[in-house]
């Protein structure tokens, strides 16, 4: 007789073959589905968002506190060293920013003289708090706190610090998953800020502990990028702004092709210790369409 | 039912305490994974069944904050949590030797499914680094975090037991 059929009195339960069935063929199309469209995005994430985002939120405020009055202990006599060091510092910047304040008038001048718009207006941004790390050791994605009820949608830019961090993939009402470019998943095209060649920046496990990422197919026919140059995002990427600090070049090898280069970039942004990051919430595509 | 919510609320404080309070204890980098050790210990301890819809809904979490596409996770663990259920005739909570045993063994194969499923067709095929670097290491803070996490879920396992008989004897 199946086990299937229901006999009278007894409770009917599923046998657990079945449903492990059942529930493998849901996964899978499932699976299938999300590879391609996000339908089930939004409910899923509205769920988790109301249920366990507000658990993480306690955890990572609780965390933030606690680690903060421990660092303001060690960190009294550290700062106030700094404080002096600080202080003299902004009397130099000070100075500098006058002049700069001058080149600036001129510069301004200057462009009316030859009708230029401003190329790279200030971008909006909105501040969020990490307060989830990825579950698992393969991939670097954390979560942040803020989501679609702050204005924010997945493909935004994410930077900290000035530097790039990586792009938001998925939001929830009230928070957004941040895939960030050192993930063996990402990549992103950048340029050399001095020469302009294009490069691919690809996140790579095996490079995330000695904190560099690689990059690839930098074409440098001139032979002119070397250590030490400056890379930003490229203006042909259709999900990251142009011009985000990406990183400072450590290492540059010329490929066995002998066309292409490839080497290390030590990103701008320490990924090991970061708490706050800045959302930009105009997204490439609008900025274009302005 | 009593049974369900305390399942769920013990499945959202471990997930919520992986990704938040353990990324602050990694050891070089690597953060243990809780939801193996919940998925095979009820897996072990409840059978099949519940093993398997525990590590459904255990994936399902990670797939929905983490993963880049929903179900896989989720498939993992419900087929890890389905073969720790086949153990059950042979558990007895006093021993600690088979429940070890077959978290790291259910560690070990997830890492190393995780890692052909989602690396090596990346082609990314430097096995032994990967294994020594991530799967190894996992796997063994795991096995550290279980002997504190295990008695927690045995002992929550067998309050809902005794909760449960209790019942039953009451409506007889």
């Amino acid at each position: 007789m199946s086990p299937v059929i229901k006999r009278k009195g007894e409770k009917f339960t599923l046998p657990s073959k079945y449903l492990l069935f059942i529930l493998t063929v849901l996964c899978t199309v499932v699976m299938l589905v999300t590879f391609g469209t996000d339908v089930f995005d939004r409910p899923l994430n509205t769920v988790v968002g109301y249920v366990v985002v507000p658990f993480q939120q306690g955890i990572a405020k609780l965390g933030g506190w606690l680690s903060n009055r421990s660092e303001e202990l060690v960190q009294i006599r550290i700062l106030l060293d700094e404080n002096m060091r600080l202080k003299e510092e902004i009397a130099a910047l000070t100075e500098e920013n006058t002049l700069l304040q001058q080149d600036k008038y001129e510069l301004n001048k200057l462009r009316e003289l030859f009708s230029l718009n401003e190329q790279y207006g200030e971008y909006n941004k909105v501040g969020a708090r990490i307060i989830g790390r990825d579950s698992g050791n393969w991939y670097s994605v954390f979560i942040i706190d803020k989501g679609e009820e702050d204005g924010l949608a997945a493909d935004m830019n994410v930077i900290a610090g000035g530097g790039l961090v990586g792009r938001i993939t998925s939001v929830g009402p009230n928070w957004a998953r941040v895939t960030s470019i050192i993930s063996d998943n990402s990549k992103v095209s950048g340029m050399t800020l001095s020469t302009e060649d294009n490069m691919i920046i690809s996140g790579d496990l095996k490079l995330m502990s000695s904190g560099c990422i690689p990059f690839g197919q930098l074409l440098d026919a001139q032979n002119k990028v070397k250590e030490g140059d400056k890379v930003v995002t490229s203006d042909i990427s259709d999900k990251f702004l142009p011009n985000i600090l990406i990183g400072y070049i450590s290492s540059i090898n010329m490929d066995a092709n002998n066309l292409t280069k490839s080497g290390q970039i030590v990103p701008a942004v320490d990924f090991e210790h970061l708490g706050e990051v800045l959302v930009i919430t105009d997204m490439k595509q609008a900025v274009e369409e302005n | 039912m009593l049974r369900k919510i305390v399942v769920t609320v013990f499945i959202i404080i471990c997930f919520v305490l992986q990704c938040s309070v353990f990324d602050s204890l990694a050891f070089a980098g690597i953060i243990p994974n809780l939801m193996i050790i919940l998925t095979s210990a009820f897996g072990f301890m409840r059978g099949e069944r519940e093993g398997l819809i525990i590590g459904f809904f255990c994936g399902l979490l990670s797939d929905i904050f983490f993963g880049s596409f929903l179900g896989f996770y989720a498939l993992v663990l419900m087929y890890i949590g389905y073969i720790n259920g086949k153990f059950c005739k042979i558990f007895y909570p006093e021993d600690i030797k088979l429940p070890l045993a077959l978290i790291i063994v259910s560690d070990l194969s997830y890492g190393i499914i995780c890692y052909v499923l989602t690396f090596m067709l990346r082609t990314r095929f430097q096995f032994t680094y990967y294994f020594t670097h991530i799967i190894l290491p996992e796997a063994l803070y795991t096995i550290v975090v279980t002997l504190f996490l295990y008695p927690v879920a045995l002992k929550v396992n067998k309050k809902l037991e005794a909760w449960e008989k209790r019942r039953a004897k009451k409506f007889v």
